[in-house]
């Protein structure tokens, strides 16, 4: 039993690793923002909004009704 | 228990932390280098971490190029360290951003691994007798082109009256 744990701890452990300051090139990368398509951000908060009612959680003003 | 372990852990702890103040120089030519690696014995030393994709890297650049053109001859030596993983992307960069001081890659992150800069740029200054006087990471314009200056003064040999 004691080893099988230790094979899947030791599996587990495998998909973590430290990203280094001086790796953080993908992360820096514009792909990476969120923001980085201010038309496409605007739609998805438009449904995002309009399905969880909840809108003007981001700044945007309007009842939750998918129609502001 | 605890006390066996502590002496094999101390080295691994000291490592993980990174050069602290007071720590030497780490021997630039046995990191493997990439690059040209001036003459550092006896002088002031300043070592700054970059890569092509980090902005504040970019903006700080003239500062340093202006600080290694000014002090340059009284004993200061600029070492800007890139932690590019391909060469390729150093080289596009440095056509756009052209410096006179010394560039070298840390391709095999050996340095960076020795040295453990916190942020991306990082700053570090070595004092003439070959220690580490302080570590800053972040360029933030002005605030950092004084801080540095005073720094890179504080460090230097006073000239004799």
């Amino acid at each position: 039993m004691a080893p099988a744990a230790l094979i899947v701890l030791l599996c587990l452990g495998t998909g973590c690793s430290t990203v280094e300051p001086w790796q953080r090139r993908t992360l820096s990368d514009i792909t990476m923002r969120g923001d980085r398509d201010p038309a496409g951000l605007l739609l998805a908060e438009h449904m995002w909004f309009s399905r969880e009612a909840a809108s003007g959680g981001r700044g945007v003003g309007g009842g939750g009704c998918g129609c502001n | 228990m605890a006390a066996m372990a502590l002496p094999t852990l101390l080295p691994w702890a000291r490592a993980a932390a990174g050069l602290q103040p007071g720590d030497a120089l780490p021997d630039l030519k046995a990191m493997d280098l990439e690059g040209d690696i001036p003459d550092v014995a006896g002088k002031v030393v300043h070592l700054d971490f970059w890569a092509s994709w980090c902005v504040p890297c970019r903006q700080s650049f003239p500062v340093l190029e202006q600080l290694h053109k000014t002090h340059g001859p009284k004993g200061y030596v600029l070492i800007g360290v890139s932690m590019d993983e391909k060469a390729a992307d150093m080289q596009k960069f440095l056509r756009k951003n052209p410096v006179s001081f010394a560039i070298v890659r840390d391709a095999k992150e050996r340095l960076a691994s020795r040295v453990r800069p916190p942020g991306m740029p990082t700053s570090c200054f070595f004092g003439p007798d070959g220690r580490l006087d302080s570590v800053h990471p972040k360029y933030e314009g002005e605030a950092t082109r004084k801080k540095y200056l005073e720094i890179i003064e504080r460090l230097l040999p006073k000239p004799k009256a």
